[in-house]
């Protein structure tokens, strides 16, 4: 049972887009607590949904979970994509691949490793400084209703003042976009769930999901630079 | 009568599996558009054995689009630029006069080249051997299949899937150089079926092992095969292999 679990091909891909699916999942939870910058309070509701996502017992474990989830989708990814080039030793010597697939679909790994780059700076800037190093914007800490919350609102106004971080915060919303226009329906297919009954309600919400939350995503970088948030 | 087309070939010689092999130019001229791909690389052939030139190697049967022997990527696709046909049913209509065009044999690793553009396919019937059949009893008293009812959609998708001829052009096109519309197809034509549910689970498990033994690659639902497929064969038999594979796995007893 271990072997069939993992050895095949067919497992190698169950996993991937079961990995894929959990980190669709994150997506969705991420953007719409970071979303709550939009509600124009001067950060209160973000900084209290942070806070509870931050002390929650629930949402910490969960968080290991996540890091073992995108660290399982990274590898078995690099895996099928050394196995998949040495499948053809010999190349062609002409090739026209535009005439039957789309480019994305074709630059999966090439897109993760973009994403994989972004999300290293991204960690950075905000994970590595709320959960260990501390925050760097002046004062670290605002208070609510008597409570003290960590002000990784501020913090965002400070990360996103820089325009460099804005541009490849948007670039990575960008690979984002077409990482998951591919990889959303393309779970499902691996999954064996895509028949031909549910193959166009997959394909809308696969386009759909992949254009909405990249797109929330990048508005918050740019929305944060231009000052239309306060 | 009207004069034809002069074609400027670029095709992929090899004496064997062993050599290293390259692309050879050829000047093919007055060419019928009225001619089918392989019946313009006989033309070349004629002048090649006139000349004394070994000429070149290819597969081919019937030449009536059934039979899945004609290979050849031709213009970097797969049975060349059209769409539901293989090799031998495309015709030189489809290229102009001075064209450039590239035939190649099909690149995979485990569709050895033999020689020029013919490749060792032995590897779909092992994959076949592995589980694609229906165990029948032959003593005589066989039930007619046609006393077994079968829903029409179920089996109008069996033949679809059944109408797959084995030539490999999913995995000559596949970037990832994967035979999973193949095994997918044949999986399906016997899952669909209530002739193949007896040995159902394990045709896809062991259909599925020797696939991977080959060394083909992992489908990751590009999508290109079911676009170059000459017999149409859709995405959905991979869906449903995936679907076959993982509940043979998680539920191995009937």
């Amino acid at each position: 049972m271990a072997k069939g679990l993992f050895g095949s091909s067919l497992m190698k891909k169950f996993w991937m887009s079961i990995t894929g699916l959990f980190l669709i999942s994150f997506l969705l939870v991420h953007c719409a607590l970071n979303a709550l910058i939009f509600a124009n309070d001067g950060g209160m509701l973000f900084n209290q949904g942070a806070h509870f996502m931050g002390t929650n017992i629930i949402i910490r474990t969960m968080e290991i979970v996540l890091f073992g989830g995108l660290i399982a989708h990274v590898v078995d990814g690099l895996m099928l994509f050394f196995q998949n080039r040495s499948a053809r030793p010999v190349k062609y010597a002409y090739e026209k691949p535009s005439a039957s697939s789309k480019w994305y679909s074709r630059s999966m790994a090439l897109l993760g490793t973009l994403i994989l780059l972004f999300l290293i700076l991204h960690l950075y800037h905000f994970w590595l400084r709320t959960r260990i190093t501390g925050l760097t914007v002046q004062p670290t800490h605002v208070f609510f209703e008597g409570h003290k919350l960590e002000d990784l609102y501020g913090e965002m106004k400070f990360v996103f003042s820089h325009l460099w971080v804005v541009i490849v915060y948007v670039l990575g919303c960008f690979s984002l976009f077409w990482h998951l226009l591919h990889g959303f329906r393309s779970a499902f297919q691996s999954l064996g769930l895509n028949y031909t009954k549910y193959k166009n309600g997959i394909a809308f919400c696969g386009d759909l999901f992949s254009v909405v939350i990249p797109t929330v995503f990048a508005a918050m970088p740019v929305s944060m630079y231009m000052g239309w948030v306060h | 009568m009207e004069k034809g087309m002069n074609l400027k070939l670029k095709v992929w010689r090899q004496k064997s599996t062993a050599d290293k092999g390259g692309i050879v130019d050829y000047n093919v001229n007055n060419v019928s558009p009225d001619m089918s791909f392989l019946e313009m690389i006989d033309v070349l052939n004629e002048d090649l054995v006139k000349k004394g030139d070994d000429p070149v190697a290819f597969d081919h049967d019937c030449r009536e689009g059934i039979c899945g022997m004609c290979s050849m990527f031709i213009n970097g696709e797969a049975h060349g630029p059209n769409r539901g046909v293989t090799t031998c049913q495309l015709h030189m209509r489809s290229f102009k006069d001075g064209d450039t065009v590239y035939v190649e044999p099909w690149r995979s690793e485990g569709f050895p080249v033999i020689k020029d553009l013919m490749v060792n396919r032995g590897a779909f019937d092992r994959i076949q051997q592995a589980g694609g059949f229906v165990s029948v009893n032959t003593s005589g008293r066989t039930m007619d299949a046609n006393a077994i009812p079968i829903p029409k959609e179920d089996a109008d998708k069996a033949f679809d899937a059944a109408t797959c001829i084995g030539c490999g052009a999913c995995v000559a096109t596949c970037p990832n150089g994967s035979a999973m519309l193949f095994v997918g197809a044949k999986v399906s034509q016997f899952a669909l079926l209530p002739q193949g549910q007896v040995e159902r689970k394990d045709r896809v498990l062991n259909m599925v092992k020797q696939m991977d033994e080959e060394g083909f690659g992992n489908c990751s639902n590009i999508g290109a095969c079911e676009v170059q497929c000459p017999k149409n064969i859709s995405l959905e038999v991979i869906a449903r292999m995936n679907r076959e594979y993982l509940t043979a796995n998680v539920k191995p007893e009937n």
